[in-house]
């Protein structure tokens, strides 16, 4: 079959239409200006690129490395003891156990943070359940202030922290922690020594898979924040369907696209140059 | 001794966190059998809004039209993503990075801005949004997952039985439909329940590129939430919940197992 090569050209071209194409776009739209009434003229010019330094739009970026880098921590203490049990529990209930943590993976955000709602709001099921309790008279209000926002955040990318550490964790030869502890070394010592400088590249996995989803996310705030607790994603969607501020809108989806990808080249770097050193490793022995 | 002491505290940590992960979800699903529309006391077992959502001619028409942009969505991204993935393990390219890129990106970047940019892209060309636009985008984003999904159970598979094909005057035709499919279908099947399920459950993507007509259950879903609570969001995502958890264990299960032996 000589012409079999060509075989890859249907995606290849589909994802050059749908995909590559519109990105295009989207980059002239954020160099562009528009009308008042929102229509896009393409004239070059940098505004859009520049009012993103207005002091309130600052803020909001701020606010969201801020709520980025607390899920990221946050999913890493809770999701890596997780992965670490699953990963060693006996062959036949890892394949269960990772299903388990799976299906809320798959499970979109949206209802997921309903689910928060029902429990957290003022008619919700703790407050019921407090005010059954006689511990309190009038119902707390949990729901749409930036606490809201964190756990709903946390509860809808721990998964993505959770498969990735699984992973570097089954995959460590446990031979060494043997050695280790024929040595003598404490669990601890092992754990420390071994099992996390090995797993690191499960935890960079998903650091970078919680990092970026959490940078882009706008369902979470959107359903479970208040007022003031936006976030860029919510920025973007209403610069599109509410301000129809196109040409902002892009601007800052440009940017949010550039760090995601910066963020995934950075780590694709330094998995790189570790398994360069393993393989000079390899070399000298 | 120590080590049992601390193996239950990790047994003991580790349910805390599979229970927030799922406690949620349950008590969505037990409200979505409470008779009490407006609270979360416990009034008693009723399957009321089940049968108010089956009555609900908006909700039937959003599951038609979730089903039917689902069912395209999939039978498109599966071909196209087939062979593609049959193309990739079987040729070398020169431009590799440059299709691996295509493959991962749009996994890798932020969905709401593919989203937002497919929006522009329909709306400099005019196209008017609706289910066409809708089909168009899910075959988008699920087109590389079926390409990853496909590629890794060919990975797995053994050329030998191919070559033996063509050894014994197989064409080439003959031994894609005798051989190389039939070995690959788990992976195809596995790669279609995905897409499957990414279309029937985004939200996002849908989100920029829906029109007034082409209403999708998880935009019904948010919409519904918007207006304020009701028992029938519960049931609606309750059967969603459902046909997601199915979806996904399938194809759990069809996929190929990997062992650390397929690794070295």
């Amino acid at each position: 079959m000589k012409n079999g090569k060509l075989m890859v050209a249907p995606a290849m071209l589909w994802l050059s239409i749908f995909f590559v194409i519109p990105l295009l776009i989207v980059v002239a739209v954020s160099f562009a200006g528009r009308t008042p009434y929102g229509q896009i003229i393409f004239e070059f010019t940098t505004d859009n690129y520049l009012r993103f330094l207005e002091p309130l739009y600052l803020q909001i970026f701020a606010d969201t490395l801020i709520v980025a880098v607390i899920t990221t921590v946050a999913t890493i203490i809770m999701g890596y003891p997780l992965a670490y049990f699953i990963a060693r529990l006996p062959k036949k209930w890892q394949q269960p156990g990772l299903i388990l943590v799976m299906i809320p993976f798959w499970i979109n955000f949206l209802i997921r943070s309903y689910a928060w709602v029902i429990i957290l709001r003022t008619q919700g099921v703790v407050n019921t359940l407090l005010m059954k309790l006689g511990l309190i008279d009038q119902p707390l209000q949990m729901l749409y202030n930036d606490a809201a926002v964190m756990l709903g955040m946390i509860y809808a990318l721990l998964p993505f922290m959770v498969l990735p550490i699984y992973v570097s964790i089954e995959q460590l030869d446990l031979r060494l922690l043997e050695a280790a502890s024929d040595l003598g070394a404490s669990p601890l010592t092992a754990f420390r020594k071994i099992t996390l400088p090995l797993t690191m590249p499960g935890i960079a996995a998903g650091t970078i898979l919680v990092f970026i989803s959490s940078l882009g996310m706008f369902v979470v705030p959107d359903v479970m924040g208040g007022a003031k607790s936006a976030l860029i994603g919510n920025l973007i969607q209403n610069q599109f369907l509410a301000a129809r501020d196109w040409p902002f809108g892009s601007a800052l989806s440009i940017v949010l696209a550039v760090m995601s990808l910066v963020l995934i080249i950075l780590y694709y770097r330094a998995l790189q140059s570790q398994e360069g050193g393993k393989a000079d490793a390899k070399d000298v022995a | 001794m120590q080590k049992t002491w601390r193996s239950h505290l990790l047994l003991a940590y580790s349910l805390v966190i599979l229970a927030f992960l799922y406690l949620p979800l349950l008590i969505l699903a037990l409200y979505s059998f409470n008779e009490s529309r407006i609270n979360a006391v416990w009034t008693g077992f009723t399957l009321d809004w089940y049968k108010t959502l089956f009555q609900n001619r908006r909700v039937l028409e959003a599951l038609m039209n979730s089903l039917f942009i689902a069912i395209i969505s999939t039978v498109v991204s599966t071909v196209l993503g087939t062979i593609a993935a049959i193309a990739l393990n079987r040729y070398q390219y020169k431009c590799k990075p440059v299709i691996n890129g295509l493959l991962y990106l749009p996994i890798l970047i932020p969905e709401i801005v593919m989203g937002l940019s497919l929006l522009v892209l329909f709306a400099q060309t005019q196209v008017p949004l609706g289910k066409t636009t809708l089909i168009l985008a899910h075959i988008t984003f699920c087109l590389s997952f079926v390409v990853i999904t496909v590629n890794a159970r060919l990975e797995g598979m053994r050329h030998e039985l191919e070559q033996a094909a063509m050894d014994l005057y197989a064409t080439p035709l003959q031994t894609f439909r005798y051989v190389t499919l039939p070995l690959a279908m788990p992976g195809i099947v596995a790669g279609a329940l995905i897409a499957f399920t990414l279309s029937i459950d985004d939200f996002i993507i849908s989100f920029f590129v829906a029109g007034p007509n082409s209403t999708t259950l998880p935009l019904y879903i948010y919409a519904m939430v918007k207006r304020g609570i009701s028992p029938e969001i519960n049931a609606l995502s309750t059967l969603l919940m459902c046909a997601t958890i199915s979806l996904v264990v399938i194809a759990q299960i069809l996929q190929p197992q990997h062992s650390s032996k397929n690794n070295d």
